[in-house]
């Protein structure tokens, strides 16, 4: 069975990259654009993980993040952080506010492929 | 999907960040300090920056890393954005869209100035910086570890140290005396590593997967069945690998978890079988481990019973979810059930509300449309030709096919409202482009301008827009050129040294008005007036009114300035201008008070596809006159019409003269001039403001007319701008009041336009 990610990204480039990544991947994608849309969307898409940027209008990825690990049934989902040439303490709110793990940009689908299987069985 | 089409919604979506950010550092700059405008601004330099580092796009990564550094700083309230501070930004905004755009379409940008500009930058960020260092050092401390994992460093902050002794555990396999180094690791999560998603299992896997490698699962932490939380963690594992990826290589596997779990590596010296011999009977129990883990879960049982309040369940989950880290957990959640009364409702809650704030869109192809709204037009002329034939055939006037009818006409209508509607959008982009024009122009003319917009949201059809972005630059380059004062002159004249434009866009009686209004000096009459003569436009006697002088700039090749500079005198002058407002179907006129400044007010039709027209009727043929021309109607008597000349006629009007224009005779409908008392006069207004009476034999009515194309049907007509069809099926041309106008001077129409073929 393909394993379901969810992106959420307000950009509309890094969206699209997410998506044909992670499909030419073999992952099933559901995409949304800021953290209260990922938040919306959450219980639909059912992801077996989460990929976050964190920089976004109306809801954060740290106050997306929180609200998943506050969801009683996604709170164990793995979730990675989108974040910039690793700003050490962005990486550290990410954390504290329950990220799983991160991948730096810029974009590289290696490396975001590599991430999401390490954090997936 | 390719990366090519991924780089082009790139760069639209750049477009769309410029726009973002040009208009909060507008905002900024006007003294708003909602830290959610600092936010958008940081937030599109920052999406253009990750969109052009994964194209490799490094001109304009590097410059916006520059610029969002910078930002950060405002944002963190570390640098005041002040007047200084955004000119800069201001500035770096433009060179990002520079940027941008030469990465798009090639060519280059003004190297130099982003380079300037990124010292600038730099410089904000660095001189504000310093004097701030010690609160960002002071709050950072508190926060664990903020180093990246790669670094060996991270020992010494990734977690507390623990008295805890190697040699009391080593591994049973000692692995073969290769030159492969043996390490072993003490792996014990905490339960914050499960809570956010970590899987000890997984790690385990990935760790495997770096060479050959035993595990000992330490159980000893297990409470009885009775007393376990099963959110807790309470198992440790001691790994012995043997790997060449080194200790990095290992930390990179718990990268994600270093924080979340005890983690000890230490490389096994090669002789080291004291240590291991040892090891494997020793209990863990002796060894001080991180005994508050331990301690742990009896806290967590006693206060987890607790949470049947509907609300906290919904909060926490239930016992039986696994790997949810409730202990951890407990100080955010109560803190966020304090800030959102209902923390389950809590994102619900918040979509409600922004749904209010950003209504949804979606992109359709401008052709799409386009085709659309020409179908709409199709449907208007059929609903009219239907209307009419049923009315033709129907005598008896069956009222149920009338009311159908009306219904069908209502719809019509709206659909074609709704349609043109879909074509609608801001005049916003084009006034945000403006006020970089302005910055420029300031830079240039040591000015002190500022742009002031209002109206922004008024909506227009895109075309509209698209050219409205050409005629109004002209326009905002002359009002600061020639409009506005040297700032000195100002402050002689008592004014604020700092000029100030003023662009408005409103609706008003269907059409779109857009004011540019300048608190300069106002038109020089006396120069233009000089000027004019000069230049044989008028007699050196001529009478004109303060009016008239102002609108003698609309005419070719006038420019007051007295040397050209290079900012407005680039061979665009205001004629130019007018006629592009003119073939927007749309009116210019200035008026302009000596010392206090000029309006420029223009006045355009909210779309191109639908015009409302007076159908007259000439010589037999049914003409459509613009009702944007007309100023009045009147049915001329006898005695009002007075002869000049050969053939010229002159109509008085409430005691002044206009000029009388035989429309049939200009468009050669016939051979001689129609008698004024049997026809009707369209008072209409030409360009350069000057009035004339059109001579047409009959009104048949007002209506809406679909514009229809001539030019690409057929070809272009003198005197014509457009056709249409009628409701009775029959083809009826748009008069170009402006041509025949220019033609009753004297600068006849072509001969070979007999339209009686035509109509």
């Amino acid at each position: 069975m393909k394993k379901k990610v969810l992106t959420v990204d307000d950009s509309r480039t890094i969206r699209n990259m997410l998506l044909v990544t992670l499909n030419n991947a073999g992952f099933e994608t559901i995409q949304a654009e800021d953290g209260v849309a990922g938040l919306e969307v959450l219980e639909e898409a059912n992801p077996d993980v989460i990929v976050t940027d964190i920089n976004m209008p109306r809801l954060d990825g740290f106050g997306f993040i929180e609200g998943v690990r506050r969801n009683e049934k996604y709170r164990a989902v793995p979730i990675l952080v989108l974040t910039t040439e690793s700003d050490a303490e962005k990486k550290n709110r990410a954390r504290q506010a329950g990220a799983t793990g991160w991948i730096v940009k810029p974009f590289d689908p290696t490396k975001l492929i590599d991430a999401i299987e390490r954090v997936t069985a | 999907m390719d990366m090519n089409e991924i780089k082009e919604i790139f760069f639209q979506e750049c477009e769309e960040q410029l726009a973002e950010l040009e208009s909060g550092l507008l905002k900024l700059n006007d003294g708003d300090r909602d830290p959610e405008t600092v936010n958008a601004v940081f937030r599109a330099v920052h999406s253009i920056k990750g969109g052009a580092g994964a194209f490799g796009l490094d001109d304009l990564v590097s410059f916006a890393h520059v610029f969002e550094t910078t930002l950060d700083c405002v944002r963190s309230n570390k640098l005041e954005p002040n007047q200084d501070v955004l000119k800069v930004m201001l500035k770096s905004a433009d060179v990002l869209a520079d940027l941008t755009n030469a990465a798009r379409d090639g060519g280059s940008v003004d190297e130099a100035r982003s380079k300037q500009l990124i010292r600038e930058l730099e410089a904000l960020a660095n001189g504000e910086m310093s004097a701030a260092a010690e609160a960002p050092v002071a709050r950072a401390a508190p926060v664990a570890a903020p180093v990246p994992a790669a670094t060996p460093a991270v020992n010494d902050e990734g977690f507390q140290p623990i008295p805890f002794s190697f040699d009391d555990f080593g591994d049973e396999e000692q692995p073969a005396e290769s030159g492969v180094p043996t390490y072993e690791i003490l792996f014990r999560p905490k339960s914050e590593l499960y809570a956010k998603g970590n899987e000890a299992s997984l790690l385990l896997r990935d760790l495997s997967r770096l060479g050959e490698m035993s595990i000992h699962c330490d159980t000893d932490a297990l409470p009885l069945l009775e007393d376990m939380n099963p959110e807790e963690a309470y198992f440790a594992w001691k790994i012995s690998i043997t790997t060449d990826k080194g200790e990095d290589g290992i930390r990179s596997v718990f990268e994600f978890a270093e924080w979340d779990c005890d983690l000890e590596i230490r490389a096994v010296e090669k002789k080291s079988e004291a240590g291991v011999e040892a090891q494997d009977e020793l209990p863990m129990q002796p060894v001080p481990f991180d005994l508050s883990i331990l301690d742990e879960p009896t806290d967590v049982i006693v206060s987890e019973p607790e949470p049947v309040s509907p609300a906290s369940a919904a909060d926490f989950g239930s016992n039986v979810v696994p790997m949810a880290g409730a202990g951890r957990d407990e100080a955010p959640a109560s803190e966020q059930r304090a800030a959102v009364a209902q923390p389950a409702a809590g994102p619900a809650a918040a979509s409600a509300a922004s749904s209010a704030a950003a209504a949804p869109t979606i992109r359709v192809d401008l052709d799409r449309v386009d085709r659309l709204i020409n179908l709409v037009g199709e449907l208007v002329i059929n609903q009219a030709m239907l209307s009419q034939s049923v009315i033709e055939n129907d005598n008896n006037g069956l009222s149920s096919i009338n009311m159908g009818l009306d219904e069908l006409q209502q719809l019509t209508r709206e659909i074609q409202d709704s349609v043109m509607a879909i074509r609608a959008q801001p005049v916003k982009p084009v006034f945000q482009r403006m006020s970089r024009i302005v910055r420029e122009i300031a830079d240039a003319t040591g000015k002190s301008v500022r742009l002031v917009t209002e109206g922004e949201n008024t909506e227009v059809d895109k075309t509209v827009i698209d050219k409205l972005a050409e005629p109004l630059t002209h326009m905002i380059r002359n009002a600061v050129d020639h409009g506005l004062e040297p700032p000195e002159k100002r402050q002689a004249a008592g004014k604020n040294p700092e000029g100030t434009v003023r662009l408005t866009a409103k609706h008003r009686s269907g059409r779109i008005v857009i004011e540019l209004a300048d608190d300069g000096g106002g038109i020089n009459r006396e120069k233009v007036r000089q000027k004019a003569i000069d230049n044989d436009l008028i007699a050196p006697d001529a009478n004109l009114s303060d009016e008239e002088i102002d609108n003698l700039i609309f005419h070719a090749g006038f420019s007051t300035a007295d040397k050209i500079s290079d900012i407005s005198g680039r061979g665009v002058g205001m004629d130019v201008v007018k006629r592009s407002i003119q073939a927007l179907g749309g009116r210019i006129s200035i008026s302009s008070r000596p010392g206090q400044g000029s309006v420029f007010t223009m006045s355009l039709p909210l779309t191109l596809a639908v015009l409302d027209g007076m159908v007259v009727t000439v010589a037999g043929q049914t003409l459509v006159v613009p009702l944007t021309a007309i100023v009045e109607t009147l049915q001329p008597e006898a005695s009002a019409i007075h002869s000049f000349g050969a053939s010229q006629r002159l109509i008085s009007i409430r005691n002044s003269f206009c000029p009388l224009v035989d429309v049939g005779r200009i468009l050669n409908f016939r051979a001689t001039q129609a008698n004024p008392v049997e026809g009707v006069a369209l008072l209409v207004e030409s360009e350069g403001g000057g009035q004339r009476a059109l001579m047409v034999d009959a009104i048949q009515g007002q209506r809406q007319v679909v514009i229809k194309s001539l030019e690409a049907n057929y070809t272009h007509v003198p005197g014509i701008a457009a056709a249409t069809i009628l409701g009775d099926g029959r083809v009826a041309l748009i008069l170009d009041v402006d041509a025949v106008v220019a033609a009753s001077r004297g600068q006849s129409l072509k001969q070979e336009i007999s339209l009686a073929a035509t109509g």
